[in-house]
């Protein structure tokens, strides 16, 4: 999608859907032993827009907390996802049930296609994208990492594309990077790695590759400490950006010494 | 009346609305969608929608994901 090209800190603002963000990482809100740590991550990782999932309420237990308690959706903003959907159809009801509730027209579009890999159902998200992009949600589909599928989605009018990196929760980090580059010089839209990162450094190759942002669950949720891995995602997605940002030395089969040949003694 | 909330059923005073509902339920206040035998409620007919019986109601609400 670009070349590293030189601009300032100030200008370097992820915008996508309409929007604009400093933080280029978003997380997930599954996972956690609690709404404390849960909040108390998010806080950590510095993120701006949070993933949370549309399920019934229990009617029985009603006066139970809610998410929204701990996370102040005029501070963060809300991206519902329609996780566990493994139809077009369930994904867009699910789509519309967000909706209705009120957080806007942003939608994590996921309709899985096999309940251990968790991957997409491809030609089911491209069927359920069509139609959500019609009924005016910002769409932004959760992908494998397919330029063609990638292409497919950018074409028929999602905000961003945001292709695995590898399974949900499996941590194995960007498994392709190959074909994540080849979207990136392809997308017109954003691209955000979404799925199978691990650690901070998994959260800074996705960035040096030109990513535009990553979003993750399971790698700070899942670790011995969530609250000081959400901190280190949040520096490995900056020093990931600032690298690709400074334009990297290439790479070279051999030496190029960095000390001076003249004035040496002898 | 008997209708379906959330998968289970439920008897209600007849003619009770949607919002008459979501306060028996004490979500009033809450970020909630409500779904009426399939079809999404905008929060301003709640009060204007009375259930009938062999009504399925569905309600949602955000909890964590990823």
């Amino acid at each position: 999608m670009q070349s590293s090209p030189v601009v300032s800190e100030t200008d370097d603002v992820f915008a996508v859907g309409g929007k604009r963000f400093r933080s280029r990482l978003i997380v997930g809100t599954g996972k956690y032993k609690d709404f404390d740590e849960t909040r108390r991550a998010i806080e950590a990782s510095g993120a701006e827009m949070v993933t949370v999932a549309v399920r019934r309420v229990n009617i029985t237990e009603r006066n139970k907390e809610n998410l929204l308690d701990y996370l102040d959706p005029r501070r963060f903003t809300i991206l519902p996802n329609t996780a566990g959907c493994y139809t077009a159809e369930d994904a867009i009801r699910t789509a519309h049930l967000a909706r209705g509730a009120g957080v806007g027209d942003l939608v994590k579009l996921e309709v899985i296609g096999d309940d251990k890999t968790l991957f997409p159902d491809v030609p089911a998200t491209i069927e359920a994208a069509k139609r959500l992009v019609a009924e005016g949600f910002v769409v932004l589909p959760y992908i494998n990492d397919d330029p063609i599928a990638a292409k497919r989605l950018e074409d028929i009018g999602c905000a961003a594309v945001m292709p695995l990196a590898a399974p949900i929760g499996s941590g194995l980090g960007i498994r392709n990077p190959y074909n994540i580059k080849i979207i990136l010089e392809q997308s017109r839209v954003p691209v955000i790695v979404d799925a199978g990162v691990g650690t901070a450094s998994d959260a800074a190759v996705a960035m040096e590759l030109g990513c535009d942002a990553v979003l993750m669950n399971t790698a700070i949720a899942g670790a011995k400490d969530p609250i000081l891995m959400a901190e280190a995602m949040r520096l490995g997605v900056e020093a990931g950006r600032k690298s690709f940002l400074a334009g990297r030395i290439a790479r070279k089969l051999y030496a190029t010494a960095s000390s001076p040949l003249d004035g040496l003694i002898g | 009346m008997r209708v379906i909330v959330n998968g289970e059923p439920h008897e209600l005073t007849d003619g009770l609305t949607v919002a008459g509902l979501i306060s028996q339920l004490s979500l009033n206040g809450r970020r909630i969608a409500v779904e009426v035998n399939r079809e999404i409620l905008d929060r301003e007919s709640y009060a204007a929608c009375s259930l009938t019986d062999g009504d399925e109601i569905e309600i949602v609400h955000f909890v964590g994901g990823g």
